[in-house]
């Protein structure tokens, strides 16, 4: 199954033009032709010309860029389609397919009305292709490429015999060196003595002729569907209660987790669209804390979503997916869940952050710097394993830590008696100083002062301090609290 | 006279309240001594953030879980969840205003359901009426001992119970709570009967 025109075929099925098209893609520097449809090749114009040459030829002439990647995707798209004909499909190069009818094509009540189904099926959708079937993928290819038919079983080389020799896929320096020989077709070269065919042109042309006679075999490579995690569920009345559509989400949660769990996978975000009668959607997502596959554990998460559902006048089509997949493989149990019981502590992880959005939900990591606050991070606790370790006891450390606040004071010396948040403070013992510098590797407007000479100060009214000095700019400064 | 500190660790299954200049170092000894892990519940705009340095003296940062909420409303919901929740032994909540009866009641319904204990940080003189205690925290200059967390914990609000004052300060070293000696024998302090 080959589409000549499956990039330029795509852009114009989304909006039809009535003229000579072509889709243009950047190599080397230059504008090139990458795919044209009938009327633009009708014009006189090829693939691989420059596009200004192009534009020269035919005046009227439409382009679009190329985008080859989305081709990938349509022709993938083609190849999902194409197993209604038979369940082995592989893609075949850029813009082909190649499906293995064995034993298939009776269910369309032979070979050559499947090809017609095929083509009527694809015309409709505006999509050009050429046919050919055979008893090898080399023979069916050159059918397809070099004049569509159907090659009778066991007879190959009278079906193929006729065409040119650059139908048995060969690169076109090969095809000129052949020609110059007077070996133009299939036939010519099938009759010709082997052994100086592979002395002069390699074991690669012979290998292509006997693929495509059959005399060496060649197989289709269908890719793997990859798996798809989204379950539906339609409803022949309209529901509206809240038990109701959790009893549908319990169903398709089942089923997904089903088939999460033959992955061995988790999900990690969920996603929930229900459809009401008047064809409105609410969409409820579920980000979880940590990859999970259990319908029991996941299901009461969902609750306060579903609660907040507009149901409307009821909804009769629902759909599950997991938006965000992770790998989750099988555990052993006993040892892994020995430590601690982390899995109650990620359910509410969970539902806090389907309240305040779960990158709010946070723990400590300690970071190697002296700079009191960078000697620490804030991660979000969901995927993030507590990490215990690594703060260092000394010296003591305030317990909180505020903004820099500037308090009068002079010399390096800790004044005795402090005036802070319009309180007055004795200073009974001060203890210091610490000297901490900046860090030059990181740009830091908080540490622009430079050198930080820090003091522990306990007053006499009880409250204890941790100020700090700055020698190149002097001024005294609170920066935290202790305990 | 002497009496022991009875009312802390604080009583499982409510919520509790404390005020005070050093009210974070009573929720840090709370936290040090419910064990198992911690949720600490404030508000973005929270200037003066908890530095898990210095935690690391009273207990294990890893075991504390931070949740930060926009408003006082998604803050009020949080802590219900976690109370109701149970799966942490102890939710500390920094309000910044005071909670009236019914907003208290339904912590202490939620915390009585999960299982697990509440501490509102609350500023001085705003608690709930529904506070199991109430704690008002202020730190002491210590003047024999440097790098001392000397404090003096008036209970001012107790609902099965006698209030008190105590003058306690936090062992770094062995990670428990010294009860230094009771009020009215130490020279300094008020003369409030113990």
């Amino acid at each position: 199954m080959w589409y000549p025109r499956l990039a330029s075929d795509r852009v114009l099925r989304a909006c039809p033009v009535e003229a000579p098209f072509a889709l243009t893609l950047k190599t080397d520097n230059t504008e090139r032709v990458y795919c044209l449809n009938a009327r633009a090749e009708a014009a006189g114009l090829r693939r691989g010309m420059r596009f200004t040459e192009a534009r020269g030829f035919c005046a009227d002439l439409q382009s679009a860029p190329a985008r080859p990647d989305l081709d990938a995707r349509f022709l993938t798209a083609l190849r999902r389609w194409a197993t209604r004909y038979a369940p082995w499909v592989g893609p075949e190069g850029r813009d082909g397919l190649v499906l293995d009818v064995t034993g298939a094509a009776h269910l369309w009540g032979g070979e050559a009305e499947m090809l017609d189904d095929m083509r009527d099926r694809l015309d409709r959708a505006g999509l050009s292709v050429r046919l050919g079937l055979g008893d090898t993928r080399g023979a069916a290819w050159a059918l397809a490429h070099h004049g569509e038919g159907i090659a009778p079983p066991g007879a190959a080389l009278e079906a193929i015999g006729p065409l040119p020799v650059a139908a048995l896929r060969l690169d076109e320096d090969m095809v000129t060196r052949l020609q110059r020989l007077g070996l133009r077709r299939v036939r010519d070269l099938a009759e010709t003595a082997r052994p100086p065919l592979a002395r002069r042109f390699g074991p690669g042309l012979l290998l292509r002729l006997d693929q495509a006679l059959g005399d060496q075999p060649e197989a289709i490579e269908p890719e793997p569907d990859p798996p798809s995690y989204a379950v539906s569920l339609s409803l022949p009345d309209p529901i509206g209660l809240t038990a109701d559509v959790m009893a549908g989400v319990e169903r398709l949660l089942d089923r997904l987790c089903a088939r999460l769990a033959a992955q061995e996978a988790g999900a990690r975000a969920l996603q929930l669209s229900l459809r009401r009668v008047d064809r409105g959607a609410e969409q409820v997502t579920l980000r979880l804390a940590r990859a999970m596959r259990d319908p029991a554990r996941i299901l009461p998460l969902f609750e306060r979503g579903v609660a907040g559902v507009d149901a409307g006048f009821g909804i009769d089509r629902m759909r599950l997916e997991a938006v965000q997949v992770e790998k989750l493989p099988v555990q052993q149990l006993g040892t892994a869940t020995a430590g601690r019981d982390t899995a109650r502590l990620d359910d509410l992880i969970t539902r806090i952050g389907a309240r305040i959005g779960i990158e709010n939900v946070q723990r400590f990591v300690p970071v190697d710097s002296h700079i009191p606050e960078r000697s620490f991070r804030r991660v979000p606790a969901a995927g993030s394993a507590p990490c215990s370790g690594g703060w260092s006891g000394h010296p003591p450390r305030p317990l909180r830590l505020f903004s820099p606040e500037p308090i009068p004071g002079t010399g390096p010396r800790p004044p005795d008696r402090l005036r802070w948040r319009r309180m007055t403070l004795d200073v009974a013992r001060a203890i210091g100083p610490e000297r901490i510098a900046p860090e030059w590797w990181h740009e830091d407007a908080a540490w622009r002062s430079g050198l930080r000479d820090y003091w522990r100060i306990e007053t006499r009214q009880g409250r204890r301090l941790w100020l700090f000095y700055t020698p190149q700019q002097p001024g005294w400064f609170v920066h935290g609290e202790f305990a | 006279m002497t009496r022991s500190l009875d009312s802390f660790p604080l009583r499982p299954t409510r919520v509790h309240d404390a005020s005070g200049p050093d009210a974070t170092g009573f929720a840090v000894a709370a936290c040090a001594q419910a064990g198992g892990d911690v949720l600490w519940v404030h508000e973005r705009w929270h200037a003066s953030a908890i530095n898990p340095a210095g935690l690391s003296r009273f207990f294990d940062p890893a075991n504390l879980l931070c949740a930060v909420a926009d408003d006082p409303a998604d803050l009020l919901a949080v802590a219900e969840e976690a109370l109701r929740d149970g799966a942490v032994s102890l939710v500390v909540i920094e309000i910044s205003r005071p909670l009236d009866l019914r907003l208290g009641r339904r912590l202490q319904l939620a915390a009585k359901a999960g299982g697990s204990t509440g501490l509102c940080l609350t500023p001085e003189g705003g608690g709930s009426l529904a506070a199991e205690t109430r704690w008002h925290v202020a730190p002491l200059h210590d003047a024999q001992s440097a790098n001392s967390t000397l404090m003096r914990w008036t209970l001012i609000k107790n609902k099965s119970g006698t209030e008190g004052a105590w003058n306690v300060r936090w062992d770094h070293a062995a990670r428990r709570l010294d009860v230094v000696s009771p009020v009215g024998e130490r020279p300094g302090s008020a003369g409030v009967p113990g």
